[in-house]
């Protein structure tokens, strides 16, 4: 029972990466790819009528998060309490500027919400690599399952008190901050018509050529910062699939990118965070954070809620997961093909 | 109490205080925009409708912030409230990961139709998207008064190995204090958007301007908000009374100021609270109502603060009394002018009566501050448990967490929630001096040239 809460929780994350992803990757590269005041509109009602849905299944990962695994939630977010505190924040004034941007017709008002919608979407996608890289690298857990770690301490490759950010974590958040830029862009370019799509393709084609390396390097990094990653696809070799996914999607993303084939691409951009988000969920489990003392580390099993608890949540959510899938599907057909000046008149 | 738990509950109470003014209007004019659209479909009055639209444009903003700032919510128990996460987490993160799952999917949903989709879809989709947005918004309160309830009085639950487990999830979902609270927290909202909606349209009438929208909102208003008010008084509050009687005395004697046990108990109506003394500066109590209301027997005996130990008594009884009697207070005011508005309306009166509109303009921030003093008449008077009888609050905070960075984050918080609160400020009352009249063209920038990265036109 706890494995398959494991499997839906990351399934839940790997949802909101995947949603939420294109809509901050759209906040990340609009201020290069929209030019003018209805081009920048325009992106903003590509991802008007979503970005709230999508932000719902952080929102409900986290409580799924809570009452599946409460040490670890317990744990976890009152270790990174900056880290965390300050991704509110950003939610928040990205939230906001996406909202309010278009309310008056003012330059200064306009543009003030386009840098703010920028920079809540770029450092949110690079504090989510950093988080997903802490918690692939471990933290310094104490017998009790808690911990505190600073934003960042010396910056010391061999720090033995490494902060939440280190060499190893703000790689991890470069890859995120270009991997969702490539994934905005071709969400972008699946929306909108003329320059601004050609700017997107373009976009994307330069995040993918800097995707490339920094995977690379990441995926090396990683097994020197986690041992235990060796030993869970030596152990389990199927595993090997899910770096396969992410490969092939990263492949896709260039090929398709290159064919001007933008919805083909934004699934391949798609099938890549999958792939990646996968493979590290795989490499990890059954620990679910690793403890610099490694008898520490709080796995599945020692972090869970009770049997009681996981089988009857697990009624009620199959039910709220099959009512929210039939939102999402109704919501996105509502708002399916390309954004033109006839579509809605907010934003 | 630690410094670090004093400020963890500090920013819990500001930034959960500042979070529900927006919901409160949000939930309460849900419910009024559904009156509206209905009144459109059954008088076909094209009157009604703008309403809807333009109502719907202030629920949008005040839903907007509501969301942004409801994000930090559901974080700060883990980030905070750590070892109240772990120790309950398994109990109260099912009915709030619930709310995520049943209520917040749904409005984001059908949101997105309320606003956007009538033209497209049509009348009869458009009152189904109210009604599921209504929905969708009383849902969400209704699991957060379940989480809320389960830590007023926590049922349904083992404890093993220092962590509770659920052990009947059915008795959670229908613990006994759910009903009452939940009552009283919706018509708490509703009587916000009445009076909104009152205020609002009581100021187009004084200003003469936008009469017949002025004189829908105050008649929708004061008929909404009458009922509201009473139901507030009676039922919802008695139930809620009753429920504090039954499970918790300590509160029930700390907001009362009731400092000894008594027969035959006494109502405070004014007075100041002398803490060491025990004692209210300059009473005025009515006597033995206090007893018929709790026990419904002019001579029953009431609990009072000297009967329990001192730590288990509330920890700041002062502000509890004060929340309470604030809430009570004003909620009484609310059914007299409300009530004194609805006679002149039925006399034909009330448009003319300029002073009456001006009380019902100058009234409308203050269900606000019932609802919030409402809310912190609860939570006080639950102290010195985060969990009623089972966890102390100094036990439920996060081990690790310095004192420094709790400062931090709440100054964070307070810039950022007092910039919030003027941008809101300024688009309702733009929206609100635009008025409901000539529909414009919304505010849509006129198509312009290249802007720079800085926004300078190209």
């Amino acid at each position: 029972m706890p494995t398959l809460w494991f499997i839906l929780v990351a399934f839940m994350l790997t949802m909101y990466v995947l949603l939420d992803g294109f809509d901050l990757g759209a906040g990340i590269i609009h201020l290069v790819a929209a030019r003018t005041d209805t081009e920048r509109r325009f992106v903003l009602r590509a991802i008007g009528p979503v970005w709230d849905g999508n932000e719902v299944w952080l929102i409900a990962a986290g409580g799924t998060l809570f009452f599946t695994f409460p040490l670890l939630y317990a744990s976890s977010f009152s270790g990174f309490y900056l880290p965390l505190i300050i991704v509110l924040w950003l939610l928040m004034a990205r939230g906001v500027s996406i909202e309010l941007r278009s309310r008056f017709s003012n330059v200064v008002w306009a543009s003030f919400w386009d840098g703010m919608f920028f920079i809540g979407s770029a450092l949110l996608a690079i504090f989510y690599g950093a988080a997903l890289g802490n918690v692939i690298r471990g933290v310094p857990l104490n017998p009790q399952g808690y911990f505190f770690e600073a934003l960042w301490t010396d910056f010391n490759p061999f720090s033995a008190n490494p902060g939440t950010l280190d060499w190893y974590t703000i790689l991890t958040g470069l890859l995120a901050f270009v991997a969702l830029l490539a994934h905005g862009a071709n969400f972008i370019a699946v929306k909108t018509e003329g320059a601004l799509n050609e700017r997107a393709r373009r976009i994307s084609r330069i995040g993918w050529l800097i995707t490339i390396p920094l995977a690379v390097l990441a995926s090396i990094a990683t097994f020197f910062v986690q041992p235990q990653v060796y030993t869970s696809f030596a152990q389990r070799p199927w595993g090997i699939i899910f770096p396969l996914i992410a490969f092939v999607g990263l492949l896709g993303a260039g090929f398709f990118n290159f064919r001007k084939h933008d919805m083909a691409a934004l699934l391949s951009s798609g099938t890549f965070i999958l792939g990646m988000l996968t493979s590290a969920a795989f490499s990890l489990y059954p620990i679910v954070l690793p403890a610099v003392n490694r008898a520490y580390s709080l796995t599945i099993n020692n972090a869970s809620a009770s049997q009681y608890g996981l089988a009857v949540g697990l009624i009620w959510w199959s039910v709220g997961i099959v009512l929210a899938a039939i939102y999402f599907i109704f919501t996105y057909r509502r708002f399916r093909g390309k954004v033109t000046a006839a579509s809605s008149q907010e934003y | 109490m630690n410094t670090s738990t004093i400020f963890s509950r500090l920013q819990f109470a500001f930034t959960i205080g500042y979070h529900y003014l927006f919901p409160q209007f949000t939930m309460g004019l849900a419910l009024l925009l559904v009156i509206l659209k209905v009144l459109y479909l059954a008088r076909k009055e094209e009157r009604y409708n703008t309403a809807v639209h333009f109502w719907g444009k202030i629920f949008a903003i005040t839903f907007v912030i509501g969301v942004v700032t409801g994000i930090p919510m559901e974080f700060q128990f883990g980030t905070n409230w750590a070892l109240f996460s772990s120790y309950a987490g398994g109990i109260i993160g099912q009915t709030l990961a619930m709310e995520g799952a049943f209520a917040f999917f749904l409005e984001s949903a059908f949101l997105g139709l309320f606003l956007f989709g009538e033209q497209a879809f049509g009348q009869k989709l458009h009152l189904f998207a109210t009604i599921m947005v209504w929905l969708g918004t009383w849902a969400s309160g209704a699991f957060i008064i379940a989480s809320n309830a389960w830590m007023q009085h926590p049922v349904g639950y083992t404890v093993a190995n220092g962590r509770l487990n659920i052990s009947n999830w059915l008795e959670v979902m229908t613990n006994s204090w759910i009903l009452p609270q939940y009552l009283h927290t919706m018509s708490g909202a509703v009587v916000t958007a009445a009076f909104m909606m009152t205020g609002l349209g009581a100021y187009y009438l004084l200003a003469r301007r936008d009469i017949d929208y002025g004189r829908l909102f105050v008649t929708l208003g004061v008929i909404v908000g009458l009922i509201a008010s009473v139901f507030q008084l009676y039922p919802s509050g008695d139930l809620e009374g009753t429920q504090v009687t039954k499970y918790q005395p300590t509160k029930l004697a700390a907001m009362e100021g009731l400092f000894q046990t008594e027969s035959g108990a006494g109502i405070v109506i004014l007075g100041q609270p002398d803490v060491p003394k025990g004692t209210i500066d300059n009473p005025i109590i009515v006597p033995s109502v206090l007893s018929f209301l709790t026990y419904r027997q002019w001579t029953a005996v009431v609990r009072g603060l000297n009967t329990f130990p001192a730590d288990q008594r509330p920890d700041s009884i002062e502000m509890l009394y004060y929340s309470y009697h604030i809430m009570v207070g004003l909620g009484t005011i609310f059914i007299a002018i409300m009530g004194l508005a609805l006679l002149l309306l039925w006399r034909r009166r009330l448009f003319q009566a300029r002073w009456m509109l001006w009380i019902l303009m100058l009234a409308t921030p203050f269900p606000y501050i019932a609802n919030t003093a409402g809310w912190f008449t609860t939570e006080l008077g639950r102290q010195p448990w985060i969990v009623f009888g089972l966890m102390r609050t100094v036990h439920g905070s996060s081990p690790l967490l310095s004192t420094g960075n709790i400062i931090f984050t709440l100054l964070g918080f307070m810039g950022i929630y007092l910039l919030f609160g003027l941008l809101y400020v300024i688009l309702v009352v733009f929206e609100a001096l635009h008025g409901p009249g000539e529909q414009a063209a919304g505010a849509t920038p006129e198509e312009s040239g290249d802007l720079g990265l800085l926004g300078e036109r190209g």
